[in-house]
């Protein structure tokens, strides 16, 4: 289905009534006196959904929501989910150049590529016998509900486009990110909390790559399904926090005032805008007291802090596991996880020693979590980082790490209908390059919409003159395979 | 995609049938320049195009290598060749008897395409054929003609009216002058009209006060400042590098440049060569140089790994679509990996226009160089004065000197001895060392053979260390240029182009930087727009640049009225700003927007004169508010029977509220400021951690067009209100409407110091007035109008509401009371800042006071 007619049906929506709004919130919650001057009945759907551009979804929906795991920095394939005893025999060793001539490198372009054994043993678990790095055993616990890729690929081999092309689909900035993508297609189930939410964790360890702001844009969609970035320090969400000498009372009267004096100038000029305006000041009042409850866990039981492994108010990337499944819990359509520090050029060893401490528990309790809530049939969670790591050896200072690395990567998926206890996609036996049902970026993006009951193809927008997808133009595939 | 199989299936729609159907289908479509009327022929570029793009071009348009069975449509021969259209007889042209089919596998668009064409497309496709299928070039490829306009008449009150006639409608009425006023204002300067001013403009009998208004206005010194954000946009200034550690550079000069270009009154050919290719003129000068800064505006990395090829790569693909969107309106990025699928626009033409930039001199990755020193105004007469003398002296001494070095060298290459003299021992600083190393190697040339650093480095030590004649001129040389040294040193700085030996550019195919198997192109202009004569000479970015701007180039003077039209009004005669190719829209008025394009032409590329005839256009002063019938009719006001309120710029959100408040520092130019930013915004920043250094004094209340632009980060204020972070290129803004503006107006400490700045004013300059004199006055200040009876009521009921809550709460009271960094005036209590904080905070928030109306 191409989407332009959408549009043009969903810009006259924002004209003539509300609009739904980055936290999707519908005409029917915001009380009567919003719905003055509204003209179209069909603007409020019967059913109080804040219904996205797609309707009726053209496929059958597996996933209502995403919980998105990013692992920032390219965490290595070879240290976590993709074993490769050959590559220990040849520790010490040229690569073989058959296999590296000619092909994009990082910072070991140009120098000589020696191979460096995994770090650590791996372990089968579950009944499936998924071969996991023993670093991880709560994830290992989860073998059985979770599908791991062995062959994924990315077209870049830098962290800030390869971030971009896994969020956006395109290595040039001003692309919409996936959240904002499916925001868009499906709009949000949560009353008074933002359809697509961001959250960024950084452990122990160096000062990390950045991450910008651009990979939650919204690009070239309307603002409002841009990502919302959710700080475990200051305001949660940015001036969400009434000034100094200002209590909620005073909040509300001013507000009050504001939509009353914003409702007299309605009935002079008759500009719909007012109608949007008068329920973004209600909506913004509503989230200055939601946005704080919901980021508040102590009213968590403490066996469910232990399983994820946080304290509130910590900042950690368990306490945003925790918050993911109570976003998800509140309707949130995308909730987008950062943890930082993956980026083990030197110390890999080390580096995914400690990254695991700080990820391996929390992720294995957000899908224990979610299953113990009945949630998981309906979520799809996604592990992955930008891109993998070398089988070659970095060694410029201190003890050896591993460079960028595009040609092969691992993910995992859990939830949704995704097949659980697989293990999909093979790379050689170096660990260089995806060779057995390759998986590219674009593949992803098909198959996380495909779950969500969107045809990739059909699911476009206008951007300067071309159907801009999130999928690209390429024909990227539903990863077939990998579906229950 | 399926190729077209030549086979006859049953035609089984009857044309008339069909031409029945459009006329019922697109009658409500018939204002905005649809065909709508048996009697008037289909017009290809208005009916035709449109739909042959959006649907048959993808697979049967201009990429060759993506093109199914041999088939292109986008060229009226080869369609009739392939028996595919039968001109004049719909019956037996293929493209109906597909477009038509029931059978899936028949059926074109095939269904796998996700594009459908609706019965009224089909049968507008029929006439069309039916009436000789007649094909026009695309109309943003002729070049525009200027169309008839009686004398003295505005030419856009002339053509717009013409085809509200045509549509059936009538113009608004002319809105009052408070309502012209606000509007011109902010329009024309980005601030808000002060009330005495106002009233003085709308008592004034002269029948001609508004346009002296406008003449007023358009010689502002702050007009440039207004004008100037569009144009940032368009060409995506930014403080930062922009990927990965988005570190800053200088590049601040070329925004004051742009902005003094519009108070000038630059032409804009002048304007567009100056920035493209500034360092090439004859008479390139300081200010030419700024200009040039925009070539280096592009997006940078510093990040380690990154592969210097592959962003060399990405910053000529950065360039082309620059150019592309900015001044030709052509999106070019798809043919970075292939032809474009609907515009003639090749990979190689890419790859020629990236090539015109091949000599701009730029580090692929890493850090920017710091650029050129540019004198401030100060600087200016000083810096003069030491060159003057410096030259003095240098041509008074050169001649003798340059005759002594020559001696000099042959002796001492004539001397084992002495030249080994000239060796520095172990002690000396690694600058001596490399200086001598240098100098060595020039002495072993002939003089003819060194290269330029050998030569000025030879130079060099040969006054400082070996020169006898004389003496005081050389140490007053040094003198002098020590102190210019130093003086430079001091000045500002910016990234301008230097012309280098060029990159070799190749067609990269499938766009991939590793693959150097492609063609190696030079520069050359789009193929399929008018040529220019070159003699024979591979041409330069200065004939690039005077392309752009020449009388035969049909897109560039159409692109930037375009824009204008959308600043003015709210959207563009084409609705596209950024792409008037055959994915755009067509103009909804062609001959307006030609009308505009000839008129800017012919004036000079007169900016001022075209921003003058929008703005005293009798269209432009129309009411903005809409009867129920114009509504329904012209939802979008595409035909300009009225104006249409506009949400404010983020920008001008911020001046309005500062403004108003009497905090603005009104200074013209200058170093990108810091204003309040909620802490901890730059944490995922890196390389090197970031900490964000609040402005304090004048820098902290400055105009939001100076807001420090971080493009990884932009400032949150301007986000929440659609400024944009100018990675890439922005035409227009979209105007959004966000509870996160809701909390930015209500909580940004930028306008809670505002609210208590205007509260301020309230009590100190009204010392002695009743509530209802405050409360009027504030709503004069920030409205320009005078509070109805009922929003008097509403302000004084709140206003009881604080004071009762802060005469019980002094700790509140002297907590708002201090918000920001202004001192509030002496004599003033705590609880009345307060109180009228909030009134003034209120105001601030009133959709009413961010719109232009």
């Amino acid at each position: 289905m191409n989407t332009s007619k959408n549009m043009d049906y969903a810009d006259r929506l924002a004209r003539q009534m509300l609009r739904r709004t980055f936290l999707g919130k519908s005409a029917l919650g915001l009380g009567a006196v919003a719905l003055a001057g509204l003209h179209d009945p069909r603007a409020i759907g019967a059913d109080n959904s804040r219904k996205g551009v797609i309707d009726p979804l053209p496929l059958p929906r597996k996933a209502k929501r995403v919980i998105w795991l990013t692992m920032a920095g390219g965490p290595s394939h070879l240290e976590t989910f993709d074993p490769k005893p050959a590559l220990a025999k040849m520790d010490g060793q040229p690569m073989p150049e058959s296999m590296t001539k000619g092909q994009q490198l990082a910072q070991l372009q140009g120098q000589a590529l020696v191979c460096l054994a995994p770090q650590f043993e791996f372990r089968k678990f579950g009944t499936s016998g998924a071969e996991i790095c023993h670093l991880f055993p709560n994830i290992g616990s989860i073998a059985d509900d979770i599908c791991i890729v062995r062959s994924m690929t990315t077209d870049a081999i830098n962290h800030d486009p390869a971030h971009m092309f896994m969020n956006t689909g395109s290595q040039i900035a001003g692309r919409p990110s996936m959240g904002a993508w499916v925001t868009y297609g499906l709009g949000s189930e949560s009353d008074n909390l933002p359809g697509f939410v961001v959250m960024i964790s950084t452990g122990v360890g160096r000062p990390p790559q950045p991450v910008a702001a651009r990979q939650w844009s919204a690009g070239f969609l309307p603002s409002r399904f841009q990502g919302v970035q959710l700080r475990g320090k200051g305001d949660p969400v940015l001036y969400l926090k009434s000034p100094d000498g200002v209590d909620q009372d005073g909040q509300s009267a001013d507000v009050t005032a504001i939509n009353a004096l914003n409702r007299m100038h309605q009935k002079r000029v008759d500009d719909p805008e007012i109608a949007t305006r008068i329920a973004q000041y209600e909506l913004a009042f509503e989230m200055q007291s939601s946005v704080p409850g919901l980021m508040d866990i102590r009213d968590e039981r403490p066996d469910t802090l232990e399983m994820y492994g946080c304290t509130p108010g910590d900042g950690s990337f368990a306490s945003n596991c925790l918050l993911a499944r109570r976003l998800a819990q509140r309707g949130v359509r995308f909730i987008q996880l950062y943890h930082r520090d993956w980026d083990h050029h030197n110390g890999v060893r080390e580096g995914v020693t400690q990254k695991a401490l700080e990820t391996d528990k929390a992720c294995a309790a957000l899908v224990k979590d979610l299953k113990r809530l009945g949630m998981l049939d309906d979520t799809l969670v996604v592990w992955t980082g930008e891109f993998g790591r070398t089988p070659m050896s970095q060694t410029n200072k201190g003890s050896a790490g591993r460079d960028h690395h595009n040609k092969a990567f691992s993910l995992w998926m859990a939830g949704a209908g995704v097949r659980p206890g697989m293990i999909y996609g093979a790379t050689d036996e170096l660990g260089y390059a995806a060779v057995e049902n390759v998986t590219t970026v674009h593949d992803l993006h098909a198959t996380m919409l495909h779950l969500l009951g969107i045809d990739h193809n059909a699911f476009s927008y206008k951007f300067q003159g071309l159907d801009a997808r999130l999928s690209g133009v390429e024909g990227a595939k539903v990863i077939k395979g990998i579906l229950g | 995609m399926n190729p077209m199989r030549m086979i006859r299936i049953p035609y089984e729609v009857p044309v008339s049938a069909l031409i029945v159907l459009t006329c019922v289908m697109s009658a409500p479509k018939a204002a905005f320049g649809q065909n709508s009327a048996e009697s008037e022929p289909v017009r290809f570029n208005r009916d035709i195009r449109p739909i042959l793009s959006d649907n048959c071009f993808y697979c049967h348009g201009p990429d060759k290598n993506h093109r199914e069975a041999e088939l292109r449509l986008d060229d009226r021969q080869a369609a009739i060749d392939a028996k595919v259209i039968a001109p004049g007889a719909p019956g037996e042209s293929e493209l109906i008897a597909r477009i038509s089919s029931a059978d899936k596998d028949e059926v074109m668009p095939p269904p796998h395409a996700n594009k459908k064409l609706n019965e009224s497309q089909k049968a507008l496709l029929a006439r069309w054929i039916a009436e000789g299928a007649p094909y026009e070039r695309h109309w943003a490829y002729e070049p525009p003609v200027k169309p008839a306009v009686p004398a003295g008449v505005n030419g856009i009150d002339f053509l717009v009216r013409k085809k509200l006639e045509s549509a059936g409608l009538k113009p608004s009425l002319k809105a009052d002058r408070r309502t012209l006023a606000r509007r011109a204002f902010f329009d024309l300067i980005g601030l808000p009209p002060v009330p005495d001013k106002l009233e003085k403009f709308v008592a004034d009998p002269d029948p001609k006060a508004y346009e002296r208004l406008v003449d007023q206005l358009l010689r502002n010194a702050h007009f440039g400042e207004r004008m100037a954000i569009g144009w940032l946009d368009a060409v995506r200034f930014a403080d930062t590098i922009g990927y990965h550690s988005d570190n800053p550079r200088n590049v601040w000069p070329y925004r004051d440049w742009v902005i003094r270009s519009f108070n000038d009154n630059k032409p804009f050919d002048r304007f567009t060569i100056e920035q493209i290719a500034g360092d090439l003129l004859p008479e390139a000068d300081t200010e030419t140089h700024v200009g040039s800064a925009f070539n280096r505006l592009l997006l940078t990395t510093e990040e380690g790994g990154a592969q210097p090829m592959d962003y060399r790569a990405r910053m000529l693909t950065d360039r082309v679509r620059a150019v592309g969107n900015v001044w030709l309106g052509q999106t070019t990025g798809c043919a970075q990996c292939h032809d474009h699928k609907y515009d003639p626009f090749t990979t190689r033409d890419f790859y020629r226009l990236g090539a015109f930039f091949a000599d701009v001199r730029e580090a692929d990755v890493g850090r920017r160089e710091d650029g050129m020193p540019v004198p401030r105004p100060e600087d200016e007469s000083k810096l003069a004065d030491l060159e003057h003398r410096i030259r003095e002296i240098e041509t008074r001494i050169e001649p003798q000197l340059n005759q002594e070095q020559i001696r000099w060298e042959a002796e001492i290459t004539g001397s084992a001895e002495r030249l080994k003299s000239l060796k520095p021992d172990d002690k000396a600083t690694p600058a001596a060392k490399a200086e001598a190393k240098v100098v060595g190697e020039a002495l072993k040339k002939a003089r003819g053979d060194r290269s330029a650093k050998e030569r000025e480095t030879l130079q060099a030590y040969f006054r400082k260390a070996e020169a006898l004649s004389h003496p005081e001129d050389r140490a007053e040389l040094a003198k002098l240029k020590k102190e210019r040294d130093a003086l430079t040193a001091t000045m500002p700085r910016c990234l301008v182009t230097t012309s280098d030996t060029p990159r070799v550019v190749r067609v990269l195919h499938r766009g991939d930087w590793q693959d150097e198997t492609g063609e190696v192109v030079s520069a050359g202009f789009p193929s399929y727009l008018p040529q220019p004569d070159s003699n024979g000479r591979v041409p330069n970015r200065l004939d690039l640049a005077k392309w752009l701007v020449s009388r035969e180039n049909p897109l560039t003077a159409r692109v930037f009225v375009n824009r204008l039209m959308a600043q003015f009004f709210g959207h563009g005669i084409s609705k596209v700003t950024d792409d008037l190719g055959t994915q755009g829209e067509p103009p909804v008025n062609p001959e307006l927007l030609d009308w505009l394009a000839c008129e800017f032409m012919d004036s000079g590329w007169d900016v001022k004169h075209i921003v003058r005839t929008i703005v005293t256009s009798e269209t432009y002063q129309q009411v903005s508010t809409a009867t129920d019938e114009l509504r329904r009719i012209d939802p979008d006001n595409r035909l300009l029977a009225r104006q249409s309120p506009l949400r404010l710029d983020a920008e001008l959100v911020r001046d309005n509220a500062l403004f108003v408040s009497g905090l603005l520092d009104m200074y013209i130019g200058g170093p990108s400021v810091k204003p309040y930013q909620p802490e901890g915004y730059w944490e995922n920043l890196n390389f090197p951690v970031r900490s964000y250094d609040t402005d304090t004094g004048p820098a902290q209340h400055r105009r939001g067009l100076y807001v420090w632009w971080q493009r990884s980060f932009t400032h949150p204020a301007m986000l929440a209100f659609d400024a944009p972070s100018r990675e890439e290129c922005t035409a227009q803004r979209t105007r959004s409407n966000l509870p996160q503006q809701a909390l930015v107006l209500l909580n940004d400490p930028t306008f809670v110091e505002a609210s208590r700045g205007l509260a301020n004013r309230i009590l100190g300059d009204l010392p002695t007035a009743s509530d209802d004199e405050r409360i009027t006055w504030a709503v004069r200040q920030v409205l320009q109008r005078k509070p109805d009876p009922d929003e008097l009521k509403t302000m004084k009921s709140l206003l009881d509401r604080h004071r009762s809550h802060y005469a019980d709460d002094t700790a509140a009271a002297n907590a708002i009371a201090k918000a920001g960094q202004s001192p509030n005036r002496d004599g003033l209590a705590v609880q009345d800042i307060a109180v009228w904080t909030h009134i003034a905070r209120v105001l601030f928030n009133l959709h009413e006071t961010i719109t232009r109306p």
